[in-house]
């Protein structure tokens, strides 16, 4: 359950940023310098917490969140002007979307009425922009309708009647006499419960020490909320045979305004929430021991006979706690950090360096104290690369909620398998790929897994499966979504974005061309426009998010086979397995990933290749060799294999090369330094970092080395490579 | 470090270092420090005038050997030699360079433009020469310092 809370968690967060986007978006609009970008985006927010609410069946939001976004569409669709009481609109509708997100987050009860008003004002703006321009629902019109109809059914629960409800504050005081009396405060209570939205407050601030307490006194007060269609009258006649024994005051909060108070629903038959402020006296500290207390005294003073176990749940859970779990911070701090840290630790090791130099004995206090403190900054070191590095695991796990819903929501039936869930990947990464994910997930199951029969029919078994992994692979982070479903429709794809002129009808495209059509703004192969997708904003939206992070992304598909996303995305700041090797007086750091084995090549594994070419053999086969302090420059003749050590890599193309360096050093994790922030991007090179001497160590990038190394091969030795 | 954003008249202050027997200046606006000589990592199929890259509180810095991008002949780098810390733009790099010598307060007016004796090449980077005490002074525009040479070497 911890993770499914975690998972609920980021979604929450995620909605905040998406909200001030939202916000941010209407208020170009509002003050005229959008662009159709900035409508996009104001949707694309929209629709992303729709999408996450209904995954975690927030029905409520779900429900707000499309007819928000359907009035949005028609903006989009330029079907609805921004006219500034449209825009007026929307921003009240963000607002009430952001407190539907706060109130599903923190399981507080919604305003019903305030809802379905605005859901009333939303509709009745789309009705109008339908209703004016006839012309303009021609191309579209059938998908609109489609998208309308569903909408009808929240006019049923178009909330309590448009009677005149009236909000009240009623403060309680009951003297002592009351409850002498024979009178009960909790029946009276529970009287003013059933009259309509209610909620209660218990005052404990006057409860005495337990040696003082009176068991016939009465210390309790309380304050109530209360909305009502009932008049003020009713309640005066509720308390009609109590008032003389109470200080009683009723005060109209907002008479026929929109009531503010919890919806009727959610509030249990007799529900005194009680908030109880810290006591007064000091027998109870710790909110814990709230119940233990507050039991002998209801034994001895009637007026709390309302059940301690509400009591002590409500108590115990804060307001605040709901939102403290966790912090943001801004990413820039974290690194800010990062590097701090990472100089203290350099630091302290040349200061352990100078202790010895300066022949202190290592049983010296110095000595020791230095011990410990590189113990310290080890632990800080890992503590804040925590921090950054995260295993995809919780994003993967999001996504499982997610088939898992849309297994229901659409009746096939599809299995998730992830794989290499403990992949690190930069925290950024992560947050970023959250939305890009969950569209091409949705994707895959909405579009490419067909339905059970249809998949029997071409004798595949029932059950589809979507394949998610991620792996490092020389120096890039992979992503994959495949499915074994039906594979990308060509013709229709085809079809589609010739109707949608997004090419020409007599454009010559080859399949990888056509795939590729789908991450064009607009595109959609959804038949019918539902809540999971198909609005357009899928592919183009994966394309974008992948690219701001700097990342590609690339489809495969058979016909009858399925589809495979492939996402690879670069490392920026992602912490990387790597083996140092030195070569002609150079440190070098190659992802341990990539790496196959390493060898010590004796005389006879080493044959020459042309002119300057060189193989060695392994495992059978052979695998060209490259002098990486030549390739790079540092020497200018390739050094003996014979007594260097090679190191066996593989592509991401499967393609074996021996890469020869003079001697390996260490094997550790490297925090992953950019050279492009200060310089540019140097080939055959993924990044930099920074060793525990202080000096900047290259990452080897090996697909580009390598790449580099044929190229540069080709042009050297025409012969050879015809050979080849 | 445009002409432009200094108001004329107004002074400003410049970082004042020699290469060789040459005398260039710098903004001050632009110095970030001033840190002495480190040893670089080489960076493969870099121009020659990047020396490599030096670890400044975490990140990485270019070094651009200032000798060797004017065209001088290229001493060997020595402790003696210092880094000036600079920032171009968005990036920040190391300009690598003899001795700082001085700090100047001068206005837009002490700055003449570079002589025509001067090749393209380096009026790219040297934006003018001032005259001070006898003295020769040349004002480099940072820039040009990186600028599309490296592209093209790439």
């Amino acid at each position: 359950m911890d993770t499914m809370a975690a998972i609920r968690e980021t979604f929450f967060q995620e909605c905040e940023e998406q909200l001030a986007e939202l916000e941010v978006g209407l208020n170009a609009m509002d003050e005229g310098v959008a662009d159709s970008e900035t409508v996009n985006a104001v949707f694309r927010a929209v629709h992303s917490i729709k999408g996450g609410a209904g995954a975690f069946k927030l029905d409520r939001l779900v429900r707000f969140a499309h007819t928000f976004e359907t009035s949005l569409d028609l903006i989009r669709s330029d079907q609805l002007a921004t006219s500034p009481a449209v825009i007026r609109t929307m921003l009240r509708s963000a607002d009430l979307l952001a407190d539907l997100v706060k109130a599903s987050r923190s399981d507080h009860p919604v305003d019903e009425t305030r809802v379905d008003a605005q859901i009333a004002e939303l509709k009745a703006l789309s009705e109008n922009a339908k209703e004016a321009p006839p012309a303009a629902t021609a191309g579209g019109g059938e998908a609109e309708g489609l998208d309308f109809q569903p909408l009808l059914l929240a006019i049923d629960d178009l909330g309590p009647p448009e009677s005149q409800t009236a909000r009240y504050a009623i403060k309680l005081i009951p003297a002592p006499d009351l409850y002498r009396k024979g009178n009960e405060t909790v029946r009276l209570l529970r009287e003013l419960s059933r009259m309509g939205d209610f909620r209660v407050e218990c005052d404990t601030q006057h409860v005495p020490a337990l040696d003082a307490l009176d068991p016939e006194g009465a210390y309790l007060s309380w304050r109530v909320e209360l909305t009502t269609a009932e008049d003020e009258a009713a309640i005066h006649e509720l308390f009609e045979f109590v008032v003389d024994d109470c200080e009683l005051e009723i005060v109209v909060d907002r008479a026929g305004g929109a009531p503010q108070a919890s919806a009727p629903a959610a509030v249990a038959p007799i529900a005194p929430s009680f908030v109880a402020p810290a006591f007064a006296s000091p027998i109870a500290s710790a909110p814990a021991e709230a119940p233990e207390t507050i039991e002998p005294i209801e034994s001895l003073a009637p007026a709390t006979a309302v059940e301690p176990e509400k009591a002590k749940t409500e108590a115990a859970k804060p307001e605040a706690a709901v939102s403290a779990a966790t912090i943001r911070v801004d990413l820039e701090r974290v690194d800010r950090l990062i590097n701090l840290v990472g100089e203290l630790v350099i630091n302290q090791a040349m200061l352990s360096q100078r202790v010895l130099e300066a022949g202190l004995a290592r049983s010296s206090s110095v000595a020791a104290g230095l011990g410990a403190l590189e113990q310290l900054t080890r632990e800080i070191q890992e503590g804040v690369m925590a921090i950054r590095a995260q295993p995809v695991k919780p994003l993967f796990q999001r996504m499982s909620r997610i088939v898992r819903e849309l297994t229901d929501a659409t009746g096939k039936i599809v299995r998730l398998r992830t794989e290499g869930e403990a992949t690190e990947v930069d925290r950024t990464v992560i947050e970023r790929l959250a939305d890009p994910l969950t569209h091409m997930i949705r994707n895959a199951v909405d579009h490419g897994v067909e339905r059970p029969e249809v998949r029997e029919a071409a004798g595949k078994p029932a059950q589809g499966e979507v394949k998610l992994s991620a792996a490092h692979r020389s120096g890039r982070i992979v992503i994959e979504v495949s499915d074994d479903g039906a594979g990308i429709n060509r013709q229709r794809v085809r079809e589609i974005a010739i109707k949608k002129e997004l090419i020409a009808p007599d454009a010559q495209l080859t399949d990888g061309e056509i795939d590729n059509l789908l991450f064009m703004p607009g595109f959609s192969t959804a038949q019918t426009v539902s809540n999971i997708s198909g609005r357009g904003v899928g592919m183009d939206v994966v394309k974008r998010s992948i690219q701001a992070l700097g990342g590609r992304i690339t489809i495969a598909s058979r016909p009858g086979q399925g589809s495979i996303f492939s996402m690879s995305l670069p490392l920026t700041l992602a912490v990387l397995d790597g083996m140092v090797v030195k070569v002609a007086d150079q440190t070098l750091v190659v992802p341990l990933t990539a790496i196959v084995e390493t060898l010590r090549p004796k005389a006879g594994d080493v044959h020459a290749l042309g002119v300057n070419a060189r193989v060695i053999s392994d495992r059978g086969g052979f695998a060209p060799l490259i002098d990486v302090g030549q390739e790079l420059g540092y020497r200018r003749d390739a050094a003996d294999p014979v007594g260097s050590v090679v190191l066996v890599v593989e592509t991401e193309v499967s393609t074996r090369c021996a890469l020869v360096v003079d001697a390996i050093h260490d094997q550790r994790q490297v925090v992953i330094k950019s050279l492009e922030a200060n310089y540019r991007q140097v080939p055959g090179i993924a990044a930099a970092t920074i060793l525990g001497d202080g000096r900047v160590a290259l990452i080897l990038d090996i697909d580009t080395f390598v790449a580099r190394t044929n190229r540069s091969a080709t042009a050297q030795e025409p012969l050879l490579a015809a050979v080849g | 470090m445009t002409e432009a954003n200094i108001a004329a008249g107004e002074p400003r202050e410049f970082v004042a270092f020699r290469i060789g027997v040459q005398e260039f200046c710098i903004d001050i606006m632009s110095v970030r420090e001033i840190r002495g000589w480190t040893p670089a990592t080489a960076l493969p199929h870099a121009p020659a005038y990047v020396r490599g890259v030096i670890n400044l509180r975490g990140s990485v810095l270019p070094i651009v050997d200032l000798a060797e991008r004017l065209g001088f002949a290229q001493a060997d780098a020595s402790a003696r030699q210092v880094i000036i810390v600079v920032q171009v733009g968005a990036q920040i790099i190391g300009l690598l360079v003899d001795a700082v010598s001085d700090i100047l307060t001068l206005t837009t007016e002490n700055i003449q433009a570079t002589p025509d004796v001067a090749s393209d090449f380096v009026k790219s980077f040297v934006r003018g020469i001032l005259a001070i005490d006898g003295r020769m002074i040349g004002v480099i525009e940072l820039d040009g310092v990186m600028s599309t040479e490296m592209e093209a070497a790439a």
